[in-house]
């Protein structure tokens, strides 16, 4: 379970985030949805102890993030964020092996390497393995990256918009990927998605935030409303039964 | 980046507020007039030394005063990024090595000529610049002046090699304090020439706030990119490569200025315009002033002054920056 | 790169991955996630390893050995070589301190196209040595050279970029990119103080001073090495040490801090050992700007990883043959081993121009 009482970040004085409180399951895939600038990101990144929070507190399996030590949680959560770029040149495989550096501490075993091959395939990147990161399109570099994660082996991960320069299909893919993470591997997955469409079929917990604070949290059902979802997006929104459940309509 | 936070009413050259601040230039430059060891109205010849060194020294301040700090503001407006001037792009070095060529290959030269290597050398280096910024892929605001600054010192520790060789490393040293010292009539005319750039940028400032938005908008909003990036280094370069050539050295002057400016009133660009020049012409004005009193008769260079106000001046935009990064 | 990098394409495994343990122990494992990646990188590692090994013993011996009067073997040869050694020495020194000094503080800074030097120890360096003779006259450059003035100016350029990266790494609003930029800005404000007093000298006092403003090992004194080896030799073992951390902080901050490092103590650790090495190659043969940077640069072409631990030989041995090359070059081709350093300075600067146009990337 992730807990988060009274988090408060104020970054100048007219964006702050909080007081926000809030309780993630665990288990399942739980996405952060809100328009533009509502502080999702900023959320995931300080459950991710990326950034740091000017007051209130955050656990993660018992775990307080700002006084564990940073060695120790990289074993319970991994975050992956939006932006990465990175000055070493290396190969999908090269990078994956990285996600194995909290257990191995860059000795790897032959566990490791089962891991990370496991963690590619599940990526459906093995064919790619042995290309470098700059040889890749941004859907395949996306998806590496998330394969450096999951290699990680944590029971919490935390994706900030993994379906940023994904096509349909392999959109549809990770959410499957992620769900499936979630229910067979027992993973605790939480991330940030546009799309509320995504977020509606995938995702076992919605959790909207707006202005910084969290405004509603709920099953698919409770949150895929015309009422709740207009409100949250502020925008008319209708929810109509879709042939795979309920599908908002906005435009 | 720069941002565009708050943008007062556009288009407005001309304010009364700027009234005073045309006067308070005056007063400092009638300072630089009637401050030096010579005593103007006691000796006989006063008269003409005033006109054979007070003078072309004033003048001298006021145009590269304003040329350079108006370079910086071209350049922000061009890459967009605050951090950004002759100094710290190497254009400066640039002018140096071009004007060091110049100075071997013919010792005896013009400076008409010593000037024009100065300047083609700086239009090379600012252009390599750039073009550089075009390609590169991350565009973080302050890796780019580490570039610059690296290459500077590239292009810097050429300029000492050949120096070296040729055994102008003093000279080179001397020449590269920039000074007002050796203005004098008669030698400091082309600077005028910078007088021009500074009417160039007035008229075309607009069109290198959009260039600096990239190829694809100026392209889409009909501007010939190309053209407007050539016409931006061209200025640079001049300007740069003649007060260089002048008067030498004027650290930071272009980075200072244009963001104290836009710290007191917002970005609004051709608003700005006239207190860049006032502002600019104004520092380089004190700081001559302090170099020329404070170890009388001898004279301090404008360039060390300027090199540690600016230093400052820039870590204190820097901190500043860290807070918002 | 030169050559586009080989692609070995792993047949896809039926049922499931890394499949059958047994196999995978019976011969080397088909999918691995080594430093060099597939067969072909990995023997071009080697072959270029060997061939520089190569190059540093032949220049190495050619500079004890080249116009040396006595046979090779002989009582009087080894004198010779023995007065000659100490030079050779120097520059393995150097070659070390600057290499992994320039490799490690790319990676903690997280850009390749920087170098230490430019963090203010060389503006240090001048300005202490102009200084000397701008108060003390001819006389100052003498003042400043022995063993505790030696060991005073490595304390002074460790201290002061010390209290620098502490001051601007700590706290809330610790930033890389800003320690940099006012580490370069401070270090161009000590270099136009010193440029201020070198225009005040006498002529012939500023010959004596240009001496000891470029780079070279006829600056080393022979009883500064008992303190810059073991400094040296420390510090580059920590650092070799480190390597696998220094892996994972050259991916950047946040991938470090996902990875459960403490990324500004990593960083800070890294730093201290990174001006520890300047400092002693400042203080033993003067400045060399891009000697650190055409290394780095190269080892990261030549050695085509990621992985540190086979960077750092990579560029130590580039270090050394570049260093003793161009001396035996310099001295027994066109007798003129006085500007080695300064040719070093400008085929690295051309080297940098080279790789930022053509790289486009940071």
């Amino acid at each position: 379970m992730i807990t988060l009482s009274a988090v408060k970040k104020n970054y100048s004085s007219d964006v702050a985030i909080g007081p926000v409180d809030l309780q993630i399951p665990s288990g399942g895939v739980t996405a952060l949805v809100g328009p533009n600038g509502a502080g999702k990101s900023t959320l995931l990144t300080m459950i991710g102890r990326l950034l740091g929070m000017d007051s209130g507190a955050i656990e993660i399996a018992g775990y307080d993030v700002s006084r564990t030590s940073s060695k120790d949680l990289a074993k319970i959560v991994s975050v992956l964020r939006q932006e990465n770029h990175f000055v070493t040149r290396l190969t999908v495989r090269q990078l994956v092996s990285f996600g194995r550096f909290p257990h191995s501490k860059g000795r790897l075993t032959v566990a490791d390497e089962e891991a990370i091959s496991r963690s590619i395939d599940f990526l459906d990147l093995g064919e790619l393995e042995n290309r470098y990161l700059d040889q890749l399109s941004g859907g395949q570099r996306q998806r590496a990256y998330v394969a450096m994660v999951l290699a990680q082996d944590t029971d919490y991960v935390l994706l900030d918009e993994p379906l940023n320069n994904l096509d349909m299909k392999h959109s549809a893919q990770m959410m499957q990927m992620l769900h499936r993470a979630a229910q067979e591997l027992g993973r605790t997955i939480v991330v940030v998605l546009h799309d509320i469409n995504f977020a509606g079929h995938y995702a076992d917990h919605i959790c909207a935030v707006k202005d910084g604070v969290v405004t509603e949290f709920g099953t698919p059902e409770v949150i895929m409303t015309d009422e709740v979802l207009s409100r949250v997006f502020d925008t008319p929104v209708q929810v109509i039964e879709g042939p795979r459940g309920p599908l908002a309509v906005y435009y | 980046m720069t941002t565009t936070t708050h943008a007062p009413p556009k288009g407005k050259l001309f304010e009364p507020k700027l009234l005073i601040g045309v006067a308070v230039v005056g007063v400092l430059l009638l300072f630089s007039l009637f401050t030096g060891v010579y005593d103007i109205f006691g000796a006989q010849d006063g008269g003409e030394m005033f006109a054979i060194t007070r003078i072309p020294r004033t003048i001298a301040l006021v145009l590269a005063g304003a040329a350079m700090a108006m370079s910086g503001l071209v350049m922000q407006l061009l890459t967009q990024n605050r951090f950004v001037e002759p100094t710290t792009t190497g254009t400066t070095e640039w002018a140096g090595l071009g004007l060091l060529a110049v100075m071997i290959a013919n010792p005896g030269a013009s400076i008409l000529v010593k000037m024009c290597g100065a300047v083609v050398a700086a239009f090379i280096g600012t252009f390599i610049f750039f073009l550089f910024l075009r390609s590169v892929s991350l565009k973080a605001s302050l890796t780019v002046p580490i570039v610059g600054i690296m290459l500077g010192a590239v292009v810097g520790a050429i300029s000492t090699f050949v120096a070296l060789q040729t055994d102008m490393l003093q000279s080179l040293g001397i020449w590269f304090a920039g000074s007002f010292t050796s203005v004098l009539r008669g030698q400091y005319e082309v600077l005028w020439i910078v007088a021009l750039v500074g009417v160039a940028v007035f008229l075309v400032a607009d069109r290198f706030t959009v260039a600096g938005l990239g190829e694809e908008v100026a392209t889409n909003v009909g501007l010939n990119y190309n053209q407007v990036m050539l016409l931006g280094t061209g200025l640079i370069a001049i300007a740069t490569g003649i007060v260089t050539v002048v008067v030498g050295n004027l650290p930071f002057l272009g980075l200072i200025v244009p963001n104290i400016v836009s710290m007191f009133r917002g970005d609004d660009l051709r608003g700005n315009l006239p207190w860049v020049c006032l502002l600019g012409i104004a520092i380089v004005t004190v700081c001559d002033l302090v170099g020329r009193t404070i170890i009388m008769p001898f004279e301090v260079p404008v360039s060390l002054i300027l090199g540690v106000v600016g230093a400052v001046v820039f870590i204190g935009l820097l901190l500043k920056q860290r807070r918002r990064a | 790169m030169l050559d586009a990098p080989v692609v070995r394409r792993t047949p896809p495994q039926p049922g499931g991955q890394g499949a059958n343990p047994h196999q995978q122990s019976a011969h080397k494992p088909t999918r691995n996630s080594g430093s060099l990646p597939t067969a072909r990188v990995r023997k071009r590692y080697w072959i270029i390893l060997g061939l520089l090994i190569f190059l540093g013993v032949g220049f190495g011996f050619g500079l004890l050995a080249w116009d040396n009067p006595m046979p090779v073997g002989s009582a009087g040869f080894w004198r010779i070589a023995e007065l000659r050694g100490t030079s050779v020495i120097v520059m393995m020194v150097v070659a070390i301190c600057q290499a992994m000094a320039t490799v490690s503080f790319q990676s903690a800074t997280n850009n390749r196209i920087i170098t230490p030097s430019i963090m203010g120890f060389e503006s240090l360096y001048i300005a202490v040595q102009t200084g000397a003779v701008f108060f003390l006259g001819a006389a100052g450059v003498t003042m400043v050279q022995g063993v505790p003035q030696f060991i005073v100016q490595i304390v002074l350029m460790v201290g002061l970029s010390m209290a620098l990266y502490g001051w601007l790494l700590s706290g809330k609003y610790g930033n890389l990119a800003i320690m940099l930029l006012i580490g370069i800005i401070i270090g161009g404000g000590l270099g136009s103080i010193s440029v201020f007093m070198q225009r005040l000298l006498t002529p012939s006092e500023f010959d004596i001073l240009t001496a000891r403003l470029f780079g070279s090992v006829a600056n080393a004194d022979i009883s500064y090495l008992p303190i810059a080896i073991p400094l040296c030799v420390v510090a580059g073992i920590m650092l070799l040490r480190n390597a696998k951390r220094l892996n994972v902080i050259a991916m950047g901050k946040d991938t470090a801090t996902n990875l459960g490092l403490n990324h500004r103590f990593e960083v800070m650790r890294v730093l201290l050992l990174t001006s520890i090495l300047m400092a002693t190659s400042t203080a033993l043969v003067g400045p060399m700007t891009f000697l650190g940077f055409l290394v780095a640069t190269l080892a990261y072409q030549l050695a085509d990883t990621h992985d540190h631990r086979y960077v750092f030989p990579m560029a130590v041995l580039i270090g050394f043959v570049v260093l003793s090359g161009s001396y035996f070059v310099m001295k027994n081709v066109f007798y003129a081993q006085g500007v080695v350093s300064i040719i070093i300075e400008a085929v690295g600067g051309t080297v940098f121009l080279f790789f930022i146009l053509r790289k486009g990337r940071l």
